[in-house]
C-alpha cells in the first residue's frame, strides 16, 4: 500500500500509534507525527549526523529509515536525555563549549554516548573519527573532542583507587 | 528530498522475500540497511514502485565458522563484522575493511549483503571478496546457487543477481595460519567512497621468501581486479621493498583504468600503485609477525 497505515512506534519505553504512508521518513515522523523536535534534520541524506537516534540501541540516521519500518523495534531519542542532572557527556560538553548554536548537538550526543560504552577510553585519533561522521559548522571541533575525551575519563570507574 | 511514494513489503523470511521478488522483479527494489538506496531515493535517484525490506528475516545476520570459511549473512551489520572476535581472529582484513566503511552511526545500519549488490567500484566489501575469492550464494524462487566473486561483479553497480534472486549468505575464506595482511585506501575525507583501494595477503616460506600472495584493487576499474595468476610467478621471491614496488606496478601497468574529470586515469593509477605496494609492505611485515 502507498496509502497511510497505522503503525505502532515505540519510542523513549512508549507506545505511539501513528497513520503514515510508506515513503515518511522516520525523522518526520518523530518530529511532524509525535513533535519529538529534539531530533534535527540537515542534509536528509545520511551525511550530516544531526537526525541520529538509536534503533535497539545503535546509533542510526533516522533519515535513511522509513517509519513503517520500526515496527517492534526500540527507538531512543534525544529526549531521553532530557533529564535532570545531565550526563558526564552532556556536562563536559556544556563545561568545555562544545556547542555554539547546538543543532548537531543531539546527533553527537545520540552517536557519543552509544560508541562510549564500546569504547569506554578512546585515543583522541579514535574520538576525530567517531565525531566524523557529525558535521558541526560551528565550533570546528576542537572543544567538542575535549567534552568527548572529559566525559570517557569522568565515565570510567576510578583505577586502583 | 523526500522519497517518491511506493508500496512498502515488510519480508520476514527469505522465502517471503524471494516470492515478493518473483511478483514484482524490476519494479521492485530490496531494502536491506538502506545506507545507499535511501539516500538515493530522498533524492529520487531511485524511484521504486515496490520497496521489499528485509531487515526483520530471522537469522540474517548470523557469522559462523565452517571449516576453513567463514559464513556471514547477507544482513550482518559492518559493525558487527568489525566487532566480531571470529572475523578478528580468522579474517582480520575483512574485520579492518569493514571497520573503514563510512562513519560509526552507518556502519552499524548497512549491510555486507547491501555493499556487496550494491557494487560500488571502489567499496572495500567488493574488494575483499574479490581477494579471497568469497562464494556468495543467491536464492530465487527458482532456487540456490553460489557465485565466486570473480564472477559476481560485472560492472559499475552491477552484479551477477538476477532481478528476481536476493543475496543470502557469503562464505569467505579463512586467513591461513601464519598469514599477513595489508589493507590500504584513500579517500579525499574519512567516511566518503574511496577513490582507490589495495588489499594484499602474504604467507612466508620457512625461508622467508615469498610462498604465496594475493592481491587486488579497487576504484581501479569498473569492478574489483585481483592478482590472480601473477601471485604464483612471485613463490620465491624475497620479500623487500624493492619487490613490492615491482609487483604493483607491473599489476598496476595492465590496468585500465576509469578516467573522470576528479579523478583522471593517470592519478588513480599512480595512487594504485602506491596503495598496493604499501598493502604488500604491511601484509609481509605482518606474515613476519610485526605490526605495521
Amino acid at each position: 500500500m502507498t496509502e497511510a497505515t497505522e503503525i505502532a512506534l515505540t519510542v523513549n519505553g512508549e507506545v505511539h500509534r501513528v497513520t503514515v504512508p510508506p515513503r515518511k521518513l522516520l525523522s518526520d515522523v518523530l518530529r511532524d507525527d509525535l513533535g519529538l523536535t529534539g531530533t534535527h534534520v540537515g542534509c536528509e541524506h545520511g551525511t550530516c549526523g544531526a537526525c541520529t537516534i538509536w534503533v535497539d540501541g545503535a546509533p542510526t540516521r533516522a533519515c535513511l529509515i522509513f517509519a513503517v519500518q520500526m515496527a517492534g523495534h526500540a527507538l531512543t531519542t534525544i529526549e531521553a536525555f532530557a533529564g535532570d542532572p545531565l550526563t558526564p557527556l552532556q556536562q563536559a560538553l556544556h563545561e568545555l563549549h562544545g556547542l555554539q548554536c547546538g543543532f548537531c548537538t543531539p546527533g553527537i550526543v545520540m552517536t557519543v554516548e552509544a560508541w562510549l560504552k564500546d569504547n569506554p577510553d578512546p585515543s583522541e585519533a579514535e574520538i576525530r573519527d567517531v565525531l566524523s561522521g557529525n558535521l558541526c559548522r560551528c565550533t570546528g571541533y576542537h572543544n567538542i573532542v575535549r567534552a568527548v575525551a572529559a566525559a570517557a575519563r569522568r565515565m570510567r570507574p576510578a583505577v586502583g583507587a | 528530498m523526500k522519497p517518491a511514494a511506493f508500496v512498502y513489503h515488510g519480508a520476514r523470511s527469505i522465502d517471503e522475500a524471494v516470492a515478493l521478488l518473483a511478483s514484482h522483479g524490476d519494479d521492485a527494489k530490496l531494502l536491506a540497511g538502506g545506507q545507499s538506496l535511501v539516500p538515493m531515493m530522498n533524492m529520487r535517484l531511485a524511484q521504486p514502485r515496490h520497496v521489499i525490506d528485509i531487515n526483520n528475516i530471522a537469522q540474517g545476520d548470523a557469522i559462523a565458522l565452517d571449516g576453513d570459511r567463514l559464513v556471514l549473512g547477507a544482513l550482518v551489520r559492518h559493525e558487527a563484522v568489525a566487532r566480531s572476535a571470529l572475523v578478528r581472529t580468522r579474517c582480520p582484513i575483512l574485520a579492518a575493511a569493514a571497520a573503514s566503511i563510512g562513519h560509526y552511526a552507518i556502519r552499524t545500519r548497512g549491510t555486507l549483503g547491501g555493499s556487496l549488490a550494491h557494487a560500488d567500484p571502489a567499496a572495500q566489501l567488493p574488494l575483499i571478496m574479490t581477494l579471497l575469492d568469497a562464494a556468495l550464494e543467491a536464492r530465487s524462487v527458482r532456487g540456490s546457487r553460489m557465485v565466486g566473486a570473480a564472477q559476481f561483479f560485472t560492472g559499475v553497480f552491477a552484479t551477477a543477481l538476477a532481478p528476481d534472486e536476493l543475496l543470502t549468505t557469503v562464505q569467505v575464506p579463512c586467513l591461513p595460519t601464519g598469514a599477513g595482511w595489508g589493507f590500504r585506501l584513500m579517500s579525499r575525507r574519512v567516511g566518503d567512497f574511496a577513490i582507490a583501494a589495495a588489499a594484499a595477503t602474504v604467507t612466508l616460506d620457512t625461508d622467508g621468501g615469498i610462498d604465496t600472495v594475493r592481491a587486488a584493487l579497487g576504484g581501479v576499474e569498473a569492478t574489483p581486479v585481483s592478482l590472480g595468476g601473477l601471485g604464483a610467478a612471485q613463490r620465491g621471491h624475497s620479500p623487500d621493498r624493492a619487490w613490492s614496488a615491482a609487483l604493483a606496478k607491473s599489476f598496476v601497468a595492465a590496468r585500465q583504468p576509469l578516467d573522470d574529470p576528479r579523478v583522471p586515469a593517470v592519478y588513480r593509477r599512480e595512487l594504485a600503485e602506491v596503495l598496493l605496494t604499501r598493502a604488500l609492505d604491511d601484509a609481509v611485515v605482518r606474515a613476519r609477525g610485526g605490526s605495521p
